[in-house]
This record gives structure tokens, sequence and C-alpha cells, in this order.
């Protein structure tokens, strides 16, 4: 193919030269290229143009110049005569504290703000490849206490809220984030099961990992909000919250399996051999020799694997759990608000999306430096 | 691996060591397992003390019952009068009705954004790329209950929309047109069917006399007389009506058509469109996994290009694309549970509600399992088949 500069430049006159070329040149150059190459290619750029063109014009017009962002009190009249016109954006204002927070107490919100806080600081400080060291681990003991200590209170002043009150933000974050902490170690250890040599050991791991992937979450969900109960003793009762974050660690813990297990088949056999000569014992072979390499070989999958666990944490809906969506969903129960979901759900898909575009592209950074090494 | 690990210490000379090794072993898989054990009965014993106190009969008697709960989107005839295993068969055929359909259609549609976002042209690359981006990073329940909001917000049955003469799409859902369904009609399909059957083993039959002698022979005048002359044959043979039931308004509702409900409409949509974004990044890597000389040398045979797509490149690529291409369809199908959330009955809401109103939640559980690891098998092995036919025969 040739470049869109170098089919220009046969065309300009040879006094010409190359750095006086102007900027509109350039751009026309550019369009020829990447939208005018072709009939069929121009057609296809018309129509687009045509079509982003509209639907901006109409999402212009419903979500900014006929919305409506704020009204006095609970008084939605203004925001109905619109409906299907303009958005009705002042729903915003009037819940995010709720979507946020759910049923927090109010004047303690400040805690599970910082909480969330805490929580990106927490993935800002791991995505750097400088600071994969020991004292990470450390890092997210702490931090893990803290915003235990944060959401729980009952300790330094704080007043106690016991977790039916927890909702919103924090509750997807700690879903998602106690749910890897706890379920990247099973993991490890599922994935070294399926890969060793005992068959005992082998096929119950191999029966796990294909249990818990071959049913739907949901069904894992409904399984802990009415079969762990029946499992244990009575009057030994846990919370729903945390048979939620059991389910969601034995669900993260088959899928980290399947990938780092991947990585474990990319570490050639003579590093076992060099391990073994050395005389190290199972585990210290495992810990020092094997595994490091194994999950470098497949840091990217995992970061997929925890941006769809991200997303999978909002499957709590269905069992009644205040997360993120949850919250989202019933804040416009409020008949007032009722017809406004349209808004508040694409406020909500902003939230997720951040986290979720953060880790996307994160990831296809690290696959890009894996490239390049 | 592991036996190339363990083969070196085998062959040592000391046995002792050797015992030893193999008696950690034994010891520490007797470990596991009893524990294994030991924690399965204790949660067994659990569960029977706790169904005993609840007064609830374990096993699967409870399918014979009379279920009680209705079912509004039933593809077989259904009333709550029916027993419990009949409701778990309709949301069987609700499970597998959505999975199909929302296989097909994502597929297509991925497979149309994949090869859009590798276009020349730049508009409609970035458009592609931006679709993917946003559906892959919104949680696939979010979406779905935006798209269940959107259709509950379109107008009613009386001002339905109609994009396409004869369809209509309201806050009662979909509704198209529909050939009549009869002993007459279905032999036509039946014999079409067969056509194509017939045209593909005549397809395979002609590849291979190619390649014995070099003549191409044409395939299509056999198709069309296999797949449109015989059926047409037999329909004018039986005389048969393919008067096009299209819907009409009555009151407040449809009649006549085949009528999508508002809850399978978004369900499917949502279903489609997520996975689409997926099909769409797998078809893209695929294509790009297949080398660029691959393509210099077969247009530098003089070949057309969209020859080259399907008979060069398709074909490597497929290599690539099908393995995660069965995830993708397996993921499709466990998120087509998520119908519980818009109140569609599939399976594992049916087997919910199930659950709430006899209490019998192992067995629902179970039976959830069951379906779904044989639905996930199924569609491995016929995947796997596929893969197998597909890869690369070395001589």
């Amino acid at each position: 193919m040739t470049s869109p500069t170098g089919a220009r430049q046969d065309t300009l006159p040879s006094g010409r030269s190359r750095s006086r070329r102007t900027r509109s040149d350039r751009a026309i150059g550019w369009l020829r290229a990447n939208l005018f190459s072709s009939i069929p290619s121009t057609i296809i750029s018309l129509l687009l143009i045509f079509l982003l063109a509209k639907a901006c014009v109409s999402f212009v017009r419903w979500g900014f110049w006929n919305a409506i962002w704020t009204v006095p009190g609970n008084q939605t009249g203004a925001c109905r005569a619109i409906r299907g016109l303009g958005a009705c954006w002042a729903v915003i204002p009037e819940k995010y504290r709720f979507i946020l927070f759910g049923t927090y107490p109010f004047e303690q919100q400040w805690r599970p703000a910082l909480a969330v806080l805490t929580f990106v600081a927490l993935f800002v400080v791991s995505s750097r490849r400088s600071w994969w060291r020991k004292e990470l681990v450390l890092a997210w003991a702490t931090a893990l206490v803290v915003i235990g200590l944060l959401m729980w209170g009952g300790v330094f002043g704080l007043t106690y809220v016991s977790q039916d009150r927890w909702g919103g933000l924090p509750v997807t974050l700690i879903l998602a984030t106690f749910g890897l902490a706890f379920g990247f170690p099973l993991g490890i250890v599922v994935a070294l099961g399926r890969r060793s040599r005992l068959p005992a050991i082998r096929s119950l791991c191999v029966l796990y990992v294909e249990l818990v992937r071959g049913v739907p979450l949901v069904s894992l969900l409904f399984m802990s909000s009415v079969m762990f109960p029946l499992f244990l003793p009575d009057g030994f009762n846990i919370d729903k919250l945390l048979r939620a974050q059991v389910a969601f660690v034995l669900y993260a813990g088959a899928y980290l399996a399947e990938v780092i297990r991947g990585g474990l088949q990319a570490v050639p056999s003579g590093q076992h051999e060099a391990a073994d000569a050395l005389g190290l014992s199972y585990w210290r072979k495992n810990g020092l020799v094997i595994l490091p390499q194994a999950i470098r070989h497949v840091i990217p999958p995992l970061v997929n694997t925890f941006l769809a666990f991200f997303k999978d944490t909002s499957l709590v809906l269905i069992i009644g759990i205040f997360d993120l969506l949850t919250t989202a969903k019933t804040a416009i129960v409020d008949p007032a608000w009722q017809s406004f979901s349209v808004e508040v759900y694409l406020f909500v898909a902003l939230i997720y999306f951040v986290f979720s575009f953060a880790m996307s592209r994160y990831s296809r950074r690290l696959e890009t430096e894996a490239k390049s090494l | 691996m592991t036996t190339a690990t363990s083969g070196p210490v085998r062959r040592k000379p000391s046995r002792f060591s050797l015992s030893n090794e193999r008696a950690a072993g034994y010891f520490w898989q007797g470990v596991v397992v009893g524990l294994a054990i030991a924690v399965v009965f204790w949660l067994w014993s659990n569960a029977v003390h706790n169904l005993s106190v609840r007064r609830i009969s374990t096993g699967f008697a409870f399918l014979g019952r009379e279920a009680g709960m209705p079912i509004s989107d039933a593809w077989i005839a259904y009333s709550p009068q029916n027993t419990y295993l009949r409701a778990f068969i309709v949301g069987l055929v609700n499970t597998l009705r959505i999975a199909m359909i929302g296989i097909v259609l994502a597929t297509v549609l991925g497979t149309l954004i994949g090869i859009a976002r590798l276009s020349s042209n730049w508009l409609l690359s970035r458009l592609a790329a931006v679709y993917v981006e946003v559906l892959r990073d919104v949680p696939l329940l979010l979406q779905l209950l935006f798209w269940y909001v959107l259709m509950q917000g379109l107008p009613a049955a009386r001002a339905a929309w109609m994009p396409i003469g004869g369809v209509f799409l309201s806050n009662r859902g979909l509704v198209l047109p529909s050939i009549p369904i009869e002993a007459g009609n279905l032999w036509v399909i039946g014999t079409a069917a067969i056509g194509l059957i017939a045209s593909c083993v005549l397809r395979r039959r002609f590849v291979a006399r190619q390649s014995l002698d070099g003549t191409p022979r044409l395939l299509w005048p056999y198709a069309l007389i296999l797949m449109v002359g015989l059926p047409a044959l037999v329909s004018w043979g039986l005389g048969v009506s393919w008067i096009i039931a299209t819907p009409e308004l009555r009151g407040f509702n449809f009649v006549g058509g085949l009528t999508l409900s508002p809850e399978y409409f978004a369900l499917l949509v949502a279903l489609v469109t997520y996975t689409s974004a997926f099909i769409a990044e797998i078809v893209r890597s695929g294509i790009q996994a297949v080398p660029r000389g691959q393509w210099d040398a077969a247009m530098a045979l003089g070949l057309r290009r969209s020859f080259v797509l399907q008979h060069i490149v398709m074909p490597q690529a497929l290599r690539v694309i099908i393995p995660p291409m069965t995830s993708q369809y397996l993921n499709l199908t466990k998120n087509s549970s998520l119908a519980v959330a818009v109140g569609y009955q599939d399976i594992v809401s049916i087997a919910n509600t199930t659950l709430n109103q006899t209490g019998q939640a192992i067995e629902s559980i179970a039976l959830i399992m069951v379906v779904f690891l044989t639905i996930s098998l199924g569609i491995s092995l016929f995947m796997n088949w596929y893969n197998a036919r597909i890869a690369l025969s070395e001589r």
C-alpha cells in the first residue's frame, strides 16, 4: 500500500519541499487514505458519518439541551413533563449518596468513602511493576485491615456499623477484592494440585474446577444463600454477605486455577529438572523456581480474569445483597423518581466503566511490555 | 511433564528413597482424601439433620407434584396444574431457546464487528473498537437491566413501532410474522433440510474429485435443484399454503404471528451484544494471527481478495479462533441464567422458584448442575469435533 504522504508527493510540483506542506494538505491526504480510499469505503464513511451525526445530535438534545439538572425537593413534575425528550439528571444529585454508600449511616459516610479511596490506592500501588515485592503482601494485609476497621468501626471512637447497613460501591469493591485476595492462593494450590502426580489429589482438583466452571455463577450464589445454612450445624449462622463472599472465593479460585495452570504448562521441564537436581523440596521448588516464572507468563490473562470477576460481582443483585447495582436499582423504586432509571443506570455504568477500562488498558500495557521483553 | 520430573528420581539406585517418596505420596493422598471425605460427611450429616428438623424429605418425589407456578413464556403446553417436572422441562426449553439463538446471532454480529475492526476505513474500525470497549467494560447484568428498562419504555401495543412491514416493536415485545406450522409445511421444510445435507455431501465429493483431476465442477445447479426445486415440488404436490400470518392489533394486544416477550427480547439483545464484543476480539486476533506472508503470497498468485480471505486466511484463522470461541459459547449459555433478573423463566429461575416453594434446595441445585454440565459437555464435544475437522492435517 502506498503511504498517503508518498502518493501526495508525486502530484506536488518538485519545487515545493516537504516541510512547507501545509497542515490542511496533510489532513486531506489522511482523509483520502483512511476514509475515502475507494468507492465502497467512501459509501461506508458517508453512511457512518450521517448515522453518527444523527445519534450525536439526538443524544446531545436528550442529554444536555433538554435535560433538567436540578429540581426543588422531590418535585419531579418538570422532569416527567419532558420524559422521552430530555434526561432528568436531577436524580443523580438527589440519589448519589444512596447509590454509592447504600444505607450506611448518613453522617458516617466519610468512612466508606475513605475505604473506597484506600481500595483505589491499593490497586494503584499494586499495578506498579517495580513494587511487586514481598512488602506488597504486607501492604495488602494492612489495607484490608484498615478497610475492615473503617467499615465496621467499634474502635478508636468510631461507632459500630453492622454489615447489613453496608452498601454500594464499597460492597462491590469488597466482594471483588477479598474474592481475589483469597481466591488467588486457592487458585495456585488447585493449579498445582491439578498437575500433581498423585492421582487422588489431581482428580479432586479437577472435580472442583470443572464443577464450579460448569455451572452459572447465579446458581452458585443461590447455593450460597440457600444451601450454606442447610449444610452448617444448628445455631451457627453466618452473614449473607460473608456467604456470598465465600461463593465468590470458590468461584474465583476455580477460574484463576485454570489461568495459572496455563502458566505452569509454559514453564519448560528443564526448570523442574534443575530444581530437582538442586535437591529442593516440592514446595521450595514451586515457590522459588516454578511459580514465579509461571505467573509472569500469565499476568495479562490474570488481569482479564480480575476484570471479568469485578463485573461478575454485580450478580449479587439476584440474591439481594446491596452492591452498587442493587443500590442503583433500589434508588429508583422511590415513586417520585421511578421513571428515570435510564439516567441512573448510565451513571452506574460510568462508574463500572471507569474501573473496568482502567483495568483493560492496564492489561493491554502489560501485554505490550511482555512482548517487548 | 510430571513424569519427566519424576523419571530421573525413580531411576536412582537407592531403593530406600524411592519407597520413601512413594510412601509420602500415599500418605498425603490419604490425608487429603480423608479430609475431603470428612468435610463432605460433616456437611451431609448437618444437612440431613437440618432437613429433618424442617420436615423436608429428600429425593426427587416432589417432581411429580403439582407445580402451581405460572409460566408466562412457555413454548410447550403448560399450565400451573402441571407437575414440577413439566415446569423444569419448560425451563430447559426456554434456556435452550435463548442460548441457541443467542449463539448464532452473537457469532454473526461478532464476526462482522471483528472484521470491521480490521477495516482500512478508519471510521469503521474506530467505531467497532468503541463498541467492543464499551460493551466489554460494563457488567452484563447492568446492560440487561438497561435494555429491559428501554423495552418497558417503548410505546404501548396500540402505538407500536413498525420498523419493517409486519414487524411490531412495543412494550409487549417484538412481534414477527410467521409461517403456519402444519404437517404440510413441516414436510416441505424437512425436504429442504435433506436437500441441504445432500448438497453438503455433494460438495465434499466434488472437492475430493477436483483434488484428483484438477477440473472444477459446478455445484450450484445441483444445490438449487436439491434445496429449492424438490421442496417446491413437494409443496405443490401436497398443496401446502404459505400464507404468512401477519400479526394484527386486536384490543390491547397482537393476534397471530410470533411474539417474543419483552423479557426474552431484552435478554437476547443483552446476551448477543455483550458476547459479540468478545467474539469480535477473538475473530480479530485470529485473523491477525495469520502471517502477512500468506496474504502476500496469495495476492501474488493473482487471487481475488474475497477468495483469499475465504480459502486461505479464514481456514488458518479458524484454528486460532475455535478454542476461545467454545468458551464464549459456554459463557453465553451460563450467562443466560441472568434471565432471573428480568423475570424470563429459564431453568435457573424455575429451579429457584421450586426451591422457594418446596424447600428442596439440594435437588433443585443438583438439577441445575446436571442441565448445565450436560449442555457444557454437548457444546464442548461439538466444538472439539469441529476443531479436529479443521485442524492442520500434517502429512
